[in-house]
This record gives C-alpha cells, sequence and structure tokens, in this order.
C-alpha cells in the first residue's frame, strides 16, 4: 500500500514509507545530537556546510539542478509564477503531492503553500518533551536554498503543522529580494 | 565538421571543467586567463543582448560565429553555462549542451556529494563521460577545419 512518488519521464520509484521513515530516522537521531529543539531546528534548515550529511539548505542548492535538468522549466517571470511551479511541478515530482496556493499578500510577495497531507509525516506522533521540534523543518531549508540558486532570496517557515493540532500543514513564503549577477572581483 | 573546445562555468565565473579536441592554436595566454577572458565576454554580451531586445528576452543568447569558428552557448536559470566551440558547419546543438548539463554535470557531479560545487570538477568519471559523449556525436570529425 505504498504510495509511489512520480518522478518524471525516467521514473525511478520508490516506496514513500521507506522514505518517511528514513526521514523519521534522521529527525531522530538530531534529536538525540543535539539538546535541544530550536538546534534541531536549525540543522534540518542548515546553512553551514557538510559533505557527508547535507540537510535542507544543501539538498536545494543541489536539488533545483536536478529539477531544471528533468522539468524543463525555463526562468519564472515572477513570483507567482514561481508560487505555481513550486506547488505544481516541484512538489508533486519530489513528493507525489500538490500543495494549494493561497493567502497571497497585496504585494504579492507573500503567499502561503498548504499542504493537506504531509507525507513526511505520516507516522510520527511529537512527543511531549519536544514541542517546539518543527518536524519538517527540512522543507523550508530546501525551498530557500534551491529559489537562493536561481537569484531569489526568500524566506520560508511552518505557520501551521498538522503534528501541532492544527487542521492543516502550512508553509508560509516570503519574497525578499533577488539576487543580481556580479562580475567577479578582479576582472576589468 | 568538428569540436574544437568545451567550457563550462558556475555562477560565479569559475571555470568548472576545460576540455579541448580538435584545437590547432592556442590563445597564447595562460589557461586562467583565457577563462577569466571568455567568462568576462559572455557576461558581456549576455547583458548588451537583454538591453539592446526589443522584446521580453527568452533563452538569450544562442551563438556567435565568426569565419573560422562558431561558439554555441547555453545557460540554465541556475548560472550554469556550458559554452562550445565547434567549427562552421554545426547547425543549433542546444540539445546535446542540454544534455552536458542534465545527463553529465547534474547526474555525475550534483548527485555526487562527494564533489563539492562551486570549483573545478575533480571528477574522473565526468571527464571520460564528457569526452566519449562529445566524441560520439555525428559532428564530431577527425578532419579538422
Amino acid at each position: 500500500m505504498s504510495r509511489q512518488a512520480n518522478r518524471g519521464t525516467e521514473s525511478k520509484k520508490m516506496s514513500s514509507e521507506l522514505f518517511t521513515l528514513t526521514y523519521g530516522a534522521l529527525v531522530t537521531q538530531l534529536c538525540k545530537d543535539y539538546e535541544n529543539d530550536e538546534d534541531v531546528n536549525k540543522q534540518l534548515d542548515k546553512i553551514l556546510f557538510s559533505y557527508f550529511l547535507p540537510r535542507g539548505y544543501n539538498i536545494g542548492v543541489r536539488l533545483i539542478e536536478d529539477f531544471l535538468a528533468r522539468s524543463n522549466v525555463g526562468r519564472c517571470h515572477d513570483f507567482r509564477e514561481t508560487a505555481d511551479v513550486i506547488a505544481k511541478v516541484a512538489f508533486k515530482m519530489y513528493l507525489g503531492i500538490t500543495p494549494s496556493i493561497t493567502n497571497w499578500s497585496p504585494a504579492g510577495d507573500e503567499f502561503s503553500l498548504i499542504l493537506e497531507n504531509n507525507p513526511l509525516v505520516d507516522f510520527v506522533e511529537l512527543p511531549d518533551n519536544h514541542s517546539s521540534l518543527i518536524y519538517s523543518n527540512l522543507l523550508c531549508g530546501v525551498l530557500r536554498g534551491a529559489l537562493e540558486m536561481v537569484q531569489m532570496a526568500v524566506e520560508a517557515k511552518f505557520v501551521q503543522d498538522t503534528l501541532k493540532g492544527d487542521g492543516v500543514t502550512e508553509i508560509r513564503m516570503r519574497f525578499i529580494r533577488r539576487i543580481e549577477d556580479n562580475l567577479p572581483a578582479g576582472e576589468e | 565538421m568538428t569540436v574544437h573546445n568545451l567550457y563550462l562555468f558556475d555562477r560565479n565565473g569559475v571555470c568548472l571543467h576545460y576540455s579541448e579536441w580538435h584545437r590547432k592554436k592556442q590563445a597564447g595566454i595562460p589557461k586562467e586567463e583565457e577563462y577569466k577572458l571568455m567568462y568576462g565576454m559572455l557576461f558581456s554580451i549576455r547583458s548588451f543582448v537583454s538591453k539592446m531586445s526589443p522584446l521580453d528576452m527568452k533563452d538569450g543568447f544562442l551563438a556567435f560565429q565568426t569565419s573560422r569558428y562558431k561558439l554555441h552557448y547555453y545557460e540554465t536559470p541556475t548560472g550554469i553555462k556550458v559554452v562550445m566551440n565547434t567549427d562552421l558547419g554545426v547547425g543549433p546543438i542546444r540539445d546535446v549542451l542540454h544534455h552536458i548539463y542534465s545527463a553529465l554535470y547534474v547526474e555525475l557531479v550534483v548527485k555526487n556529494p562527494l564533489c563539492p560545487l562551486g570549483q573545478t570538477v575533480q571528477s574522473e568519471l565526468f571527464r571520460s563521460r564528457l569526452d566519449s559523449y562529445v566524441r560520439s556525436l555525428p559532428f564530431f570529425s577527425a578532419r579538422a577545419g
């Protein structure tokens, strides 16, 4: 009864249960390694570089190349188009779900991704002593890392989480600025 | 028809990879200088092309040619640039450059956690696969022009 992730044309399938459990093992190990939930959240969203355990951000930085190689999606013209591509193409490709896009801010620089069901938490219940753990924080790091590589600085954070008793899981995305290409230093 | 050489740059202008096949005359400057010149020229040509474009740009700049060679250019939204110099007989080769990016660079470098990004590619597998792919292209031939 496993959901199969649809991985494009050259589809390599893997059981989503295996994936969910593997992710669970990662989070559990991080909870053992770090003393408090804040540190685990930070690790999941990770900025520091590590070769062997690249998490969120570092996964995003590489995943975007795979995404572009496979999907043939070109450069987006505005943030709305980006939102559409993230929800309809990227989430579908890597997690097999299509979150809905809602709550646009009037300026069009913020929106929410609503995940009806989050495959990462299929078998998860948060124990009482980890009440401030943001279990799926990896996703925020991936989004941030991937978008940074296509010249968009964004902020991503969980505002609702089914694990915390909310009805749905909601990731809030905020556009910060466009990163301009600069000529490397030392060139005329 | 023939292939002269190939450059692979990242977003910061680092030359990730260089290889050459039928290149009879060298530029006469150190390789590092040559990469910098090449990247600088591409950077300028890109911004020039987008400023001059009468319509919204789509893919931007694709190729240019001189009386002796043709330079083909392919860029991804992440700023990876694939540049191939061939002789004049070669038509559009976007699909070839896309293949080098998607099937070789992404598969063998990006997905290899031991390959750090943003510096010269050390992977021997990448080099040899790239070499055999280029050699297998229909327009690759020993009769250099």
